[in-house]
């Protein structure tokens, strides 16, 4: 069901500059004197979407190490951004606060144009569930089996009965290509790409409008890389959602995004450069001039 | 400055968790397992545990009392002691050992692995949903515990004080009952509550505190057993002193305690 069917997705042709948050940058207040930040425009049919969620210059700190510096950008109604950077340039981290996991040191998140913080708590967690989220190690509670983990969100926030709740569990193991022999499975018998399936449907039990995947390809073999690809290419297909796919993997990005953004570690820029170094389309990215994106692309050992 | 931190942020921590108490109480298919495993799983080690510490008590006050000819009072100062002190303390001992590091590296675990991230994504609180039930658990299973430890001292101490020693089973009982009342046996029950309450905030504090990978999760499981300890003993300290004077003031106002 989920072979090695992928096909590149399409991108719309560059027509004119992008209107992305990270445009701004250059006639804020933020020093702006670097020539390595790349702002390609990247203008498919989703630029006139509305903007989804916004960082609006988010630092984040943790005690004394800064992981994001006055970081802005959109993740518009529809489109697949895909993050990609180093390990521990900040992406998990970015992905956090824009699904409110993680509350900014500075700046503000924004959700469908209002700010995140100062919300009462209750409607901070009603509307996290029209975000669904794939972690890293799929996180996976433990102590639950395939089938609570999945009908975890369903039975904590739905008046749904347990007929319902099943049918819910059954359809989106099927969505994810699993078959009901794993229902009673603890995360503990599960392989690793069994583990991500079910992150994935656990994310999408409630129908979210917006669904993140941290690494989703990470820790699996090739074969298995493949099934994840095809499941986000699929799940944007067939649910219409707006994506944000954080990945090291280049195949990812080539079959997924709609737009890339490359983050750079802090501690690898001067005091004044943005740690957005490049945003643009998926051919974008593997065609750039930019050094620090195309060593990346191309696995070069970076020297510092 | 640590130390003031560090109670500042147990303190949010628990108005945090006195919000979710009063706020929403936890489903039953959540709290059920939380108090089979607190509770009932808890009642062989506080069992054990309780008969040694009868029997050695009875052994160690048989022989100071005998040398002052008073062996046959050795009931009143097992069964006081277990009741006023030792069986309250043991018990909390054995949940901190026993439920509260597991507790603590159990929420720790969660942490590293993203999984408290992975609740609040699908919507649930983590301070209502893993905190909560543990609360009440230890809060509610620990007077039972105490109880079980008292009971099973008690009979470890007669055991031995009766059947090695001789001491009659007579004044075994009766100067049991002319030296603890009823008020003592209400007391250790309230003050074990205590030593619950500060066992599953300080364990559950810890977790979410944990630092990452293993070694953060055996820290945080260490952790909170040395903290639960030195919470215990120091509460102890309080109440007893508190204790003492509640009986003088229900004393001074007639009402008959002993």
């Amino acid at each position: 069901m989920f072979g090695l069917r992928l096909t590149r997705k399409q991108t719309a042709p560059i027509t004119q500059p992008s209107p992305l948050k990270g445009l701004e940058f250059a006639s804020m207040e933020v020093p702006q004197t670097t020539a390595t930040v790349t702002r390609k425009a990247s203008v498919d049919r989703r630029e006139s979407h509305p903007v989804a969620i916004e960082l609006r210059r988010v630092s984040r700190s943790f005690g004394d190490h800064v992981i994001l510096r006055d970081v802005s950008l959109e993740v518009r109604r529809g489109e697949t951004l895909v993050l990609i950077g180093e390990s521990g340039c900040g992406k998990s981290v970015t992905t956090k606060l824009l699904a409110g996991l993680l509350e900014p040191t500075l700046g503000e998140v924004f959700w469908d144009g209002r700010p995140v913080q100062g919300r009462p708590e209750n409607e901070k967690r009603r509307d996290r569930l029209k975000l669904g989220y794939l972690f890293q190690g799929a996180a996976l509670f433990d102590s639950m089996n395939v089938f609570e983990n999945i009908a975890f969100g369903l039975r904590e926030n739905t008046t749904l009965t347990e007929l319902q709740i099943q049918q819910i569990v059954h359809e989106r193991l099927r969505e994810v290509g699993l078959t009901d022999q794993v229902i009673r499975k603890r995360p503990s018998d599960l392989s690793g790409g069994m583990k991500k399936r079910v992150g994935l449907a656990r994310a999408l039990a409630m129908s979210p409008d917006i669904v993140f995947y941290d690494e989703p390809t990470t820790g699996l073999d090739p074969i298995m890389s493949g099934v994840i690809n095809d499941l986000i290419v699929q799940t944007q297909a067939r649910r219409h959602v707006t994506s944000v796919v954080v990945t090291h993997d280049m195949n990812t990005v080539r079959l997924v995004a709609d737009r890339v953004i490359m983050l750079f570690p802090l501690n690898s820029l001067a005091a004044n450069e943005s740690q957005i170094i490049f945003e643009g389309s998926s051919q974008d990215v593997f065609e750039t001039d930019n050094p620090r994106v195309s060593q990346f692309v191309r696995g070069e050992v970076r020297t510092r | 400055m640590e130390p003031i931190i560090a109670v500042g942020e147990l303190s949010t921590f628990a108005w945090t968790l006195c919000r979710w108490l009063t706020a929403r109480l936890p489903r039953g298919r959540v709290l059920w397992p939380i108090l089979y495993e607190v509770g009932v799983r808890s009642v062989p080690v506080v069992c054990i545990t309780g008969l040694f510490i009868g029997m050695v008590l009875a052994v160690q006050s048989y022989d100071t009392l005998s040398q002052l000819h008073f062996q046959i009072h050795i009931g009143s100062v097992i069964n006081g002691t277990l009741v006023k002190e030792l069986g309250p303390v043991l018990a909390a001992v054995m949940l901190a050992g026993r439920v509260g590091s597991s507790i603590a590296a159990e929420i720790g675990t969660m942490k590293v692995s993203e999984q408290i991230d992975a609740l609040q994504a699908l919507g649930a609180d983590p301070v209502a949903y893993l905190v909560v039930p543990r609360f009440l658990a230890c809060f509610l299973m620990i007077p039972a515990l105490t109880m079980v430890a008292e009971g099973v001292g008690i009979f470890g101490g007669w055991f031995v004080s009766t059947q090695i020693y001789g001491v009659s089973s007579h004044h075994f009982w009766s100067f049991s009952d002319r030296f603890v009342s009823a008020f003592d046996v209400i007391t250790g029950v309230l003050k074990s509550m205590s030593f619950g309450a500060a066992i599953a905030v300080i364990a559950c504090h810890r977790g979410f505190r944990c630092g990452s990978g293993a070694e953060g999760v055996g820290r945080a499981a260490t952790e909170a057993f040395v903290a639960s300890f030195i919470a215990i003993l120091a509460l102890d300290f309080i109440l007893a002193l508190l204790t003492i004077q509640l009986m003088k003031l229900l004393l001074a106002l007639g009402v008959q305690v002993t």
